[in-house]
């Protein structure tokens, strides 16, 4: 099963966890439907349109609504960590969050004690909070873009927002960022960085690097990265190797934008919408 | 006000005196509290509070330790308690200040920290928010784009986290350049 942990945009959304499905830009959660525009919504569309095509279940997802004042987050800490356990995940996939070192602490204490510990994906502010609290070793995947790779890189920064100016500066080339992220225990077993360029890094170095079809447009439009995130996770989930899951999911997520025929001004529902012929265009044969 | 966090200096004398930080419940607390010390006068910055006391999306607002007391009565009479309040013997982190500007065409992007808010130049319309991680980035892009720039919600009124922190300097930015 893959599991996946995100908010949505809304004050009164409930914490609910269950399968999800997909129709046209919404997503169905128990009797909850949920337009589909970027963030969690956006990466839960992304990652049951690749396991469509690999054939594979659709994902168990734990949702809640917030805003930002953190209220659903903390009570969606509280339940994962009391229920997280009951399934049997091979991957977990964690997005959007309110940062709560405390809680988050429990919840990946929970997850040691699984028997089998899933492969863990993390993105967003579930990323965030990993390397706050000193756990990003224990994650498998991170996919941050070049200004959180750049707070992964600063060892000192507990949130992008106070990312050091010398090495937020766009004189930092990518490889050096990640060569320093991993220098202080701050980046995940395997990195896929987003960018004009995207690269598949470990501690070793980089992997590949990935820039094409160029897109530039992408990195304006809101949702690119979490379509990114749930690209890989399901191609992660289906069996396939990470570091060739995120070259891959890469260049499909590129393909994908290029198919949309993008401007700055593109809703992130027009490239979902191209993932399956990406898809089949990548792993078709 | 918001406009000009992070560039604010204190002046000579305030630099000299013994300084306190005010710690809050929450991000949305320390954004309403900067506002009112802000229109009071005080030489107040937003900080990164010290490790000791970090709990995740944290802010705090520094300030000259020998004016508590008024700080704390000004705060007490619009209904905002600070759940702490301690003297700074360790250095604060500083808010990002750089910012990255990408043109493609008649759109512009700002970037400030992990944030990038995206205008077309020509009708002023925010055509698209994007980056950050905390819960209310999508909550924020759901109600800024599509909007002019001079009429959308912007981030100090509506969010909650440091991503909306980011967010507004990048918003900022954008109403400067554009």
């Amino acid at each position: 099963m893959l599991g996946i942990v995100g908010t949505i945009p809304e004050e009164n959304f409930p914490l609910i966890s269950g399968t999800v499905l997909l129709e046209e830009n919404f997503i169905i959660i128990g009797n909850k439907r949920v337009n589909v525009n970027r963030g969690t919504p956006a990466m839960i569309a992304a990652a049951v349109e690749t396991l469509k095509y690999m054939d594979k279940s659709d994902p168990l997802c734990y949702l809640v609504g917030d805003v930002g004042n953190g209220k659903g987050c903390k009570s969606l800490y509280k339940y994962l960590e009391t229920n997280i356990t009951d399934t049997s995940f091979q991957t977990l996939v964690f997005h959007y969050f309110q940062p709560d070192v405390s809680l988050f602490k429990k919840v990946i204490a929970a997850i040691a004690k699984m028997p089998k510990k899933p492969i863990l994906v993390a993105d967003a502010g579930f990323m965030y909070v990993a390397k706050m609290g000193g756990d990003a070793p224990f994650f498998d995947l991170f996919t941050p873009d070049a200004g959180e790779l750049a707070y992964l890189a600063d060892e000192k920064a507990p949130h992008p927002f106070y990312t050091r100016g010398f090495i937020l500066h766009e004189d930092n080339l990518v490889p050096d960022l990640i060569k320093r992220a991993y220098q202080h225990n701050n980046a995940a077993s395997y990195l896929l960085v987003k960018g004009e360029k995207d690269y598949v890094a470990d501690k070793e170095g980089i992997i590949a690097v990935i820039d094409n079809p160029v897109e530039e447009v992408l990195e304006p439009i809101g949702g690119t990265g979490d379509t990114l995130t749930g690209i890989v996770s399901a191609l992660v989930h289906s069996g396939m190797e990470i570091k060739t899951a995120s070259a891959k999911a890469s260049i499909i997520n590129r393909l994908a934008g290029s198919y949309a025929m993008p401007t700055p001004a593109t809703q992130i529902y027009d490239i979902i919408k191209q993932i399956p012929r990406a898809l089949h265009e990548v792993l078709g044969n | 006000m918001f406009k000009r966090f992070g560039k604010k200096t204190l002046e000579p004398d305030a630099k000299n005196q013994v300084r306190g930080i005010l710690v809050f419940e929450n991000t949305t607390e320390v954004i309403r509290a900067e506002n009112v010390l802000k229109a009071k006068g005080w030489e107040i910055k937003v900080m990164g509070p010290p490790p000791n006391i970090r709990s995740g999306c944290d802010l705090v607002i520094e300030f000259p330790l020998i004016e508590e007391l008024s700080i704390i009565r000004v705060l007490s009479e619009v209904k905002i308690k600070p759940i702490q309040v301690v003297p700074v013997n360790s250095t604060l982190l500083e808010p990002v200040s750089l910012f990255h500007e990408k043109e493609y065409g008649k759109y512009l992007m700002v970037r400030a920290a992990n944030m990038k808010i995206t205008v077309d130049r020509d009708t002023k319309l925010i055509v698209n928010v994007s980056g950050g991680g905390c819960p209310d980035v999508p909550y924020l892009a759901e109600q800024m784009v599509n909007k002019n720039l001079s009429e959308a919600p912007q981030p100090k009124d509506i969010g909650h986290t440091l991503c909306a922190y980011a967010l507004q300097l990048a918003y900022d930015r954008m109403v400067d350049i554009c």
